[in-house]
């Protein structure tokens, strides 16, 4: 699993220490260690803890999964990363580079080699095409038209859109589309890959299809993934290892195993029964449909949680 | 009644600063006024070049590939021809060299403006109030600096043309650019993109479509001043409007303020035509 190429192999690819981000007035002079008055601001109203003291290691390679429900802060986490969020304060080393105390011409260069994202809403320009879409990372590295071109084309193969090189993002789907966002940051060839509810938007049965797509070019490509979902199902599917995040804070870090198997409070919990209910109910009917050979197989499992059904 | 003894004057402060730029910077204002007369030249050489049935030709094609429809194609070309046989076209020709070359400048000048307001957002709080008062302030009044400053003719028209038409391509371009769709620009930043990068490849294109308003909105503002402007001795148009006015000759004034309105009709579908090109791509 380990990246062969680069520097980076010598670090883990990803560290984060004791990250703040709160947003309000005069964020860079409060006191994060004064916990009084941090509950004073956020009951008034004057300040909110998007994220609080997160601290995470992912090593190259992995598919690391940050999972909580909306307002939790994942995605100001991933926005911190490539510092289109300002932190607050705490540490950021990606690559062996010391994100948070870059230059602005060094974050130009940073954000152009280190790291690609994915985004929710997938963030394509509506009036390129999706070839030039695709392109846009390395046309604004400096990359000369003829080889950008080249290589968005080989990267829209990767991801099966070749055929649609010409069209606008406009006359795709959604998944097509999300397919082009994925297109556009594995050809950056960046070691770290950032994604942020990529699949979030998408039918239940295009999200499964575009998950076995990513670990098939994972497979293929062995990048570090930081991905932020909150769903369950799809952070135990892609994630090597995951964090759980609630109100800014991580509350349980492991392999999805070690958190289905010991949620470590209520929070995780209430994600892990609804799990096993699913799991169970699956069971059920597994043994139901052997007990009852000719019988009718239980009901009320609706197709949905048979599909949610971890294998 | 208002009490006859309050009384403060800014009127001989506005003379006195009139009066010192006049003073201070006369080269300055003479190598202006040099520069606007050589464009306007250049503009006029080159629209008295063009014969009559080419602009009916360009008219008739130009409007085909906006609205894809023969019969206003054929309209709109046959339009032009109506001020020839008022026996305007010359006047015509004058007008729309003033027009075009103030449009010019104001889009040269306007743009930029718009951009910076949109880039620099504490420029707008000077900006705006500084733009509304150019909208509401009667154009008249900005013909008595204009004819101080440059004489009289066609030099101080484009001028006085220019201050009152660049607005609304000022204030569509900032419009533009702040309605671009943040997930887009953020895609960008991710990406490495330099603010200027982020400008042109990102903000900018998609502002397209409103920066063509306004673009179309200070062409159709040029063209109102037209009278106005003829009364500091702007040859074309307005100064028949004007003469008929002071003849009180109803069928002449009629006739060159319908060659006026022709004109508005001919430009304004000519530019609409060419923003749509600019709108976004169809979805499907």
């Amino acid at each position: 699993m380990i990246n062969g190429d680069g520097p980076s192999s010598t670090y883990p690819a990803l560290e984060i220490d004791d990250l703040w981000k709160i947003y309000g007035r005069n964020s860079q002079d409060i006191d994060i260690d004064d916990d009084e008055l941090l509950a004073e601001l956020t009951r008034s109203g004057e300040a909110v803890v998007a994220v609080k003291s997160v601290s995470l290691t992912v090593e190259a390679g992995e598919v690391f999964v940050v999972m909580g429900l909306s307002g939790s802060g994942k995605s100001t986490l991933i926005r911190c990363l490539l510092r289109l969020v300002e932190p607050t304060s705490g540490r950021i080393v990606i690559g062996g580079e010391e994100v948070t105390t870059l230059g602005e011409k060094e974050l130009t260069r940073f954000r152009r080699r280190q790291a690609a994202m994915v985004f929710q809403h997938y963030g394509l320009l509506p009036h390129r095409t999706v070839l030039e879409n695709v392109a846009l990372g390395l046309k604004i590295k400096g990359m000369d038209r003829a080889e950008r071109k080249e290589k968005a084309r080989e990267a829209l193969e990767k991801v099966g859109l070749d055929k649609w090189a010409r069209y606008y993002p406009g006359s795709l789907s959604g998944g097509m589309r999300q397919r082009v966002g994925i297109a556009r940051a594995i050809v950056m060839d960046s070691p770290l890959l950032l994604m942020d509810e990529p699949f979030s938007g998408l039918d239940p049965l295009i999200r499964r299809e575009m998950q076995d797509e990513l670990l098939r070019l994972q497979e293929e490509l062995h990048r570090t993934i930081f991905f932020v979902t909150h769903d369950l199902d799809e952070a135990m599917r892609l994630g090597n290892k995951m964090a759980v995040m609630k109100n800014g804070e991580v509350v349980q870090q492991g392999t999805p195993e070690e958190i289905l198997a010991d949620p470590a409070d209520a929070y995780v919990a209430r994600f892990v029964d609804d799990k096993r209910r699913q799991v169970d109910l699956a069971d059920r009917k597994k043994t139901a449909m052997v007990k009852t050979a000719e019988g009718k197989p239980e009901a009320k499992v609706s197709g949905k949680e048979r599909s949610d059904h971890v294998s | 009644m208002f009490p006859e003894a309050w009384r403060f004057h800014i009127a001989p402060y506005v003379n006195e600063a009139v009066q010192w730029l006049l003073h201070s910077f006369a080269p300055t204002f003479d190598r202006m006024a040099a520069s606007i007369t050589s464009l306007l030249g250049a503009i006029s050489r080159g629209l008295t070049f063009i014969p009559w049935w080419a602009y009916v030709l360009f008219i008739g094609l130009a409007a085909w590939r906006a609205t894809r429809r023969w019969t206003s194609a054929i309209i709109l070309g046959l339009m032009p021809l109506l001020i020839g046989l008022f026996g305007l076209w010359t006047l015509a020709v004058d007008t729309l060299a003033i027009i075009i070359a103030s449009v010019l400048l104001a889009l040269l000048l306007g743009i930029p403006v718009g951009v910076l307001m949109a880039e620099a957002k504490g420029t707008t709080k000077f900006i705006t109030p500084l733009l509304d008062g150019m909208q509401t302030m009667p154009s008249f009044v900005y013909l008595i600096p204009a004819m101080m400053l440059f004489g009289l003719g066609k030099v101080p028209a484009v001028f006085a043309t220019l201050i009152y038409a660049m607005p609304p391509v000022i204030r569509l371009t900032h419009l533009g650019l702040s309605q671009v769709p943040k997930p887009v620009q953020e895609a960008a930043k991710a990406y490495g993109a330099t603010r200027w990068q982020l400008l042109r490849e990102v903000r900018l294109p998609l502002a397209m479509p409103s920066i063509m308003a306004g673009i179309n909105q200070t062409t159709m503002m040029a063209l109102s001043m037209v009278v106005v402007s003829s009364m500091i001795g702007a040859r074309g148009l307005g100064q028949e409007v004007l003469l008929s006015i002071n003849r009180i000759d109803v069928g002449k004034g009629f006739e060159s303020g319908l060659s006026i309105v022709i004109m508005a009709i001919v430009i304004d579908r000519i530019t609409q035509g060419f923003a749509r090109r600019f709108e976004p791509h169809r979805q499907n």
